[in-house]
């Protein structure tokens, strides 16, 4: 059959309609994002102030004193940032946590789609032509990796469980109960990546999506768990883009408040 | 012509056509261990069968715990005016709960009741929920399911073929020649027994719900054997059909609409159903809204509401108001569900209407009502066959389905055809092993039969100049539309025929342009051989039958006679190869079949109720 | 009302072919292949395209409406401009048999590879039981219709032609449909990875913006089955669990 077949030109096609602004779209806002994440995980300041700690940063493994905006020791969770860390690489907090969600949207079912298309053009478009490739072999062999993404789902429920409990930290401000904008930011940050995490396809299997019968014995109340995951499966790739544009602004906030560009607006007056 | 030069291929039985009857056929053929082949003129999977919506009626009961055969086929015979075949329509209503059950075991899905088991819906003419229905696709799970199944039957498709004449040795079928229609090559197929499963022939009206398809290429090839029609007046107006745009007219509403509490109101927003109940049914259908929205509640104790009449019925009502001047903008009466149902739920359980009349009419059916018509829906007539071997008076020639005769008298219910598909697939199927069997020598294939059904079909192709096949097709169409229509005369029958004459004569002179490989053009001039035989076939049964029955009115012969329900009228090829058409008279029916007809609905239920405690 | 508009048609066999102009009439309701029937009576007897109900429940009239794969029967030409050239040419992953008609063959052998239905034995009383809630997911792929759009539009046919290696969309929700049959009891997984190829979808999602039954075919489909073959053939826990307890590897 492949020889009577023409051969695949890339960006062959016939539609005349505009079927490349997603793709753009995708590539110009992924490829902000991963800049900006980068830079900022590079940077090790300006990640703390008032009560609120940036999600790029949690949790604390390590923190280094001293550093312009860097978060209070208590903090931390090992303490003080390590002797033996190579001088080599940056001391920076984020470095050493920021890649577990990375990991999370890296092997996430629908990004893998969106940036094959965006950043691989394997297709760039539907009915368009691919990239030629001697010998596709999808996600069979150098991407086979991509089958643990309940993996990086595993730890990325833990990363909400942290985040959410950096939300409820930021009310408390050297012992005083109040809020601020921070605190709003901090809060909707877990809520977002909470809906994007549980529409995970891979959660939605595990919770009864591998059964072939929700009603049957021993199945127990499987389907409405089913059906609240599949909810917000549906609308993976919305919560992905909220949650992941979130996150980052997140960060960007603590960071230009830390750096006293602009000012928190807060109950307790600072 | 050297016919040892064409492909030939050899089976014990072929089947033609591959909608719902001919893949069972095909399925029960291979099961008793016939080598079988299937011959269709589509992709496999695609054919008509695929439209049907509403379900397929059987007497499971599911839903209604007092359904029974007897109720079925009690049914079945009221809304077929007591012209069907009693014993078809007993073997259908016995069987056709256990090809439902077949169905499921090899995979389709229906829709569940609460308990699990298979859900069961109300349609027009059947007493109880009875169709067993997915949404709104039931005939695209059929035929799913059958193909999906078939395929690992080990029986040969020849998908995308035409078969253009039967061949025989002496009296009995001997063969087929087919046309590929990829290529335009010509091949035989020999087989000892050949099973029709063709269809209707709804291409010869202009408002038809019937794709291209549908061009009686079974009642023309049989009626060239000599094979006999019969019943061929009644053709079935489905009440609903789409009637706007232009483009889509004649397109299924399903009867599922108003089985969901859809309703029918005119202009003046009135429910003009209430006021055309016939007779027969007035003890069995509510008079007036309250009780039908008591009925649509669920009260088991109220009547089904007049929209549920039979197909003939509301079409003949609908036709009324239009006439009458209280019809919709574009021609035809309102359906609305839009005001019966949550959106949610007419999207659940009506799902393609929804989509086809966003998609085709721009029309959201949740939030305004519809416009529907009559559409040529089906063929109640057609080829004479036996009722418990489904063979015809040719030796090894066979039918079952929609092109076969008698299972439904004069009008067809709703949710009986995909019934009847499987229950007579299948016994076409045994009827042909049986034949086959019984056989002693196998027939022989007659090369200068070959030779003459090639040269006919070429010499459409090979003429130098002619008339446009798809033009004649056009003025066919207005001529069964305007002439054989829902309600006929004497005068418009006989000009009807007069002007069929002047297209037999074109059709002598038409002409395909282009080659031979898959030519649209071509394949449309061959079926129009089909189509003017069936058209003459219709309009000369009809013209005969002085009576209105069922789908068959005429104005000129009000009301049923008692005289013409004693005769079908049969039709076959004369001797000097003109149209031969006879009153036939019926046989006897049996005893107790024509109790349980005849009977009180509540007689019969007290006594299946007593029946099932004993 | 009637308007002149312009099309451009693919006219040609297996050796050659080209785009050919045509004219016609439109009125108000029509859709691309009532335009093409049009044009057959008119000026074009022999131009060769699939169709049969004419209501998007076959799946027979499936072509490349500019360059987008769709159903011409569902395609209303007030869709396009009234100026806009209407450009019709037959599917690309397939061959061409004549002008818009293609040989879809290929589609029927991987369905005739695929093991068919094997329903448990039925209850007592004859009947099956399933919950309508379990079965939701089987029907929303049995709506399929066949058009094979999906199959035309996939990358993985269509660009890599890999019609050895992947059975694409249309017989991967098929697949689907039987694994996730409450009644069914065959076990395909072991296929499904290594014959059907649910590891060459990188899901794009194509077929799924082409599916005019508008099934969730990546996310419903897809997805799920290869969720099925990471539990059987690439999550280390579950793998050390089957081991230490001698768990068998069939979920049902």
């Amino acid at each position: 059959m492949a020889e009577i077949l023409p051969r695949t030109i890339f960006l062959e096609r016939q539609r005349s309609d505009t079927w490349w602004i997603e793709p753009v779209l995708v590539l110009l806002g992924l490829g902000a994002f991963i800049v900006y994440a980068t830079w900022a995980a590079f940077q090790g300041d300006h990640y703390y102030t008032v009560s609120y700690l940036s999600p790029f940063y949690s949790p604390l493994i390590y923190v280094k004193s001293g550093v312009a905006g860097s978060a209070p020791l208590w903090h931390s969770l090992l303490g003080e940032w390590p002797s033996w860390w190579p001088s080599y690489l940056p001391a920076s907090p984020a470095f050493l946590i920021l890649m577990f969600p990375g990991l999370f949207r890296f092997t996430c079912y629908y990004y893998r789609g969106a940036y094959y298309k965006a950043f691989a053009a394997t297709p760039p478009g539907c009915a368009v032509g691919a990239v030629p490739q001697k010998n596709y072999k999808g996600e069979t062999f150098l991407l086979i990796f991509q089958n643990l993404h309940r993996y990086a789902l595993y730890v990325a429920i833990i990363y909400l469980f942290i985040l959410t409990a950096d939300a409820v930290a930021s009310f408390i401000y050297e012992g005083t109960l109040g809020f601020g904008v921070g605190t709003l930011v901090l809060l909707l940050n877990p809520v977002f990546l909470g809906l994007y995490t549980l529409g995970c396809h891979s959660l939605r299997h595990l919770v009864g999506g591998r059964k072939d019968c929700f009603s049957c014995a021993g199945s127990g109340p499987i389907n409405g768990v089913y059906r609240k995951v599949s909810w917000m499966n549906r609308h993976h790739k919305l919560f992905a883009w909220v949650s992941l544009i979130w996150v980052g602004l997140s960060d960007a906030y603590v960071r230009l408040v830390s750096m006293g560009i602009i000012t928190d607006w807060n109950t307790w007056g600072i | 012509m050297n016919i040892s030069e064409l492909k030939t291929y050899e089976h014990d039985v072929i089947v033609v056509g591959a909608g719902g009857a001919g893949l069972r056929a095909a399925i029960e053929c291979s099961a008793q261990g016939m080598n079988t082949g299937l011959v269709c003129k589509s992709l496999l999977g695609k054919a008509h069968t695929v439209m049907a919506e509403g379900g397929m009626a059987a007497a499971l009961g599911n839903v209604d715990h007092r359904d029974h055969w007897k109720v079925h086929f009690r049914d079945t015979m009221r809304g077929g005016k007591f012209l069907n075949v009693w014993r078809m329509a007993e073997l259908h209503a016995k069987q056709a709960p256990e090809r439902v059950r077949e169905l499921e075991e090899w995979g389709a899905v229906f829709d569940r009741t609460k308990d699990g088991l298979i859900n069961q819906r109300n349609f027009g003419g059947h007493r109880y929920p009875r169709l067993a229905h997915v949404g709104d696709r039931t005939g695209l799970e059929m035929i799913r399911t059958l193909q999906d199944y078939g395929i690992h039957q080990g029986f040969e498709v020849y998908m995308e073929y035409s078969a253009l004449d039967l061949l025989k040795d002496g009296d009995r079928i001997a063969g087929l020649v087919a046309m590929v229609r990829d290529t335009g090559e010509f091949v035989v197929f020999k087989a000892k027994a050949v099973i029709f499963a063709t269809g209707g022939a709804g291409k010869a009206w202009k408002v038809t719900s019937n794709s291209w398809e549908y061009t009686g290429d079974g009642y023309a090839m049989a009626y060239q054997a000599g094979a006999e029609l019969m019943d061929l007046e009644f053709t079935q107006f489905h009440p609903t059909g789409m009637v706007w745009p232009p483009s889509v007219a004649g397109i299924l509403v399903t009867e599922g609409v108003r089985g969901e509490g859809g309703i029918l109101v005119n202009s003046e927003g009135i429910r003009f159903m209430f006021d055309n109940i016939p007779q027969r049914f007035a003890s069995e259908t509510a008079p007036n809204e309250e009780e039908a929205n008591r009925w649509l509640a669920g009260d088991k104790n109220a009547r089904r509401p007049a929209e549920l009449l039979t197909r003939d019925v509301v079409a003949r009502a609908i036709l009324k108001e239009v006439k009458e001047g209280r019809g919709s903008p574009h021609g035809g009466a309102f359906l609305d569900i839009a005001n019966r149902r949550e959106a949610e739920y007419i999207k659940r359980k009506l799902p393609s209407m929804y989509h086809q009349f966003k998609v085709l009419a721009e029309l959201d059916i949740t939030k305004q009502p519809m416009e529907v018509g009559p559409t040529l829906h089906y063929f109640m007539g057609g080829i004479r066959v036996n009722a418990d071997s489904q063979m015809t008076n040719v030796p090894g020639l066979f039918a079952c389905g929609e092109c076969s005769a008698g299972m439904h008298g004069a009008n067809r219910l709703g949710g009986n055809s995909l019934s009847d598909l499987l229950v007579f697939g299948k016994l076409a199927g045994t009827g042909a092993t049986d034949y086959c069997r019984s056989l002693g020598q196998a027939p022989q294939v007659d090369a200068q039969q070959v030779t003459q059904i090639i040269r006919s079909a070429t010499d459409i192709l090979n003429r130098e100049s002619g008339e446009n096949p798809y033009l004649i097709h056009d003025d066919l169409r207005e001529t069964m539309q305007d002439k054989v229509g829902i309600v006929r005369t004497d005068e418009d029958l006989k000009q009807g025929i007069d002007q069929l004459e002047v297209l037999k004569q074109r059709y002598q002179k038409v002409k395909a342009e282009g080659t031979s490989q898959y030519n649209p053009g071509w394949h449309e001039a061959l079926s129009m051989r089909n189509l003017l035989i069936t058209s003459e076939a219709v309009a000369k049964a009809a013209l005969l039958r002085t009576e209105s029955r069922g789908a068959h009115t005429r104005l000129d012969h009000e009301g049923e006679s008692d005289q013409w329900l004693q005769v079908n009228v049969v039709i076959k090829k004369g001797a000097d190869g003109s149209m031969d058409v006879q009153k036939v008279p019926r046989p006897q029916p049996p005893q107790e079949l024509q109790q349980v007809a005849n009977a009180e609905l509540e007689d019969l239920e007290t006594a299946i109720a007593a029946e099932a405690k004993t | 009302m009637a308007k002149l508009r312009n099309f451009k048609i693919w006219r040609g066999d297996s050796d050659s072919g080209d785009l050919v102009n045509y004219q016609t009439e439109i009125d108000e309701g029509m859709v691309v292949l009532d335009a093409i029937h049009r044009i057959q009576v008119e000026s074009a007897q022999d131009m060769a395209v699939r169709w049969n109900c004419k209501a998007g429940k076959c799946g027979s009239c499936s072509i490349e409406i500019n360059g987008v794969p769709k159903l011409a029967c569902m395609t209303r030409m007030n869709d396009y401009g009234e100026e806009e050239t209407i450009s019709c040419r037959p599917m690309k992953s397939f061959p061409v048999l004549k002008d818009l008609v293609t040989d879809v063959s290929w589609n029927y052998r991987q369905n005739q590879r695929i093991e068919p239905f094997k329903p448990r034995p039925r209850e007592q009383d004859g009947n099956h039981r399933m919950m309508q809630e379990d079965v939701d997911r089987v029907q929303e792929f049995r709506k399929c219709i066949e058009c094979y759009l999906c199959q035309n539009t996939c990358h993985v046919l269509r660009d890599h032609q890999k019609n050895d290696e992947f059975v694409g969309p249309r017989f991967m929700i098929r697949l689907a449909s039987l694994e996730m049959h409450p009644l069914d009891t065959a076990d395909r997984i072991p296929k499904i990875r290594e014959e059907y190829g649910s590891g060459m979808c990188n899901i794009t999602k194509c077929c799924t913006v082409v599916c005019p039954e508008h099934i969730e075919i990546t996310d419903n489909g897809i997805i799920p089955l290869k969720e099925r073959v990471v539990d059987r053939y690439y999550d280390p826990i579950l793998w050390l669990k089957r081991k230490l307890f001698g768990k068998k590897d069939q979920s049902k």
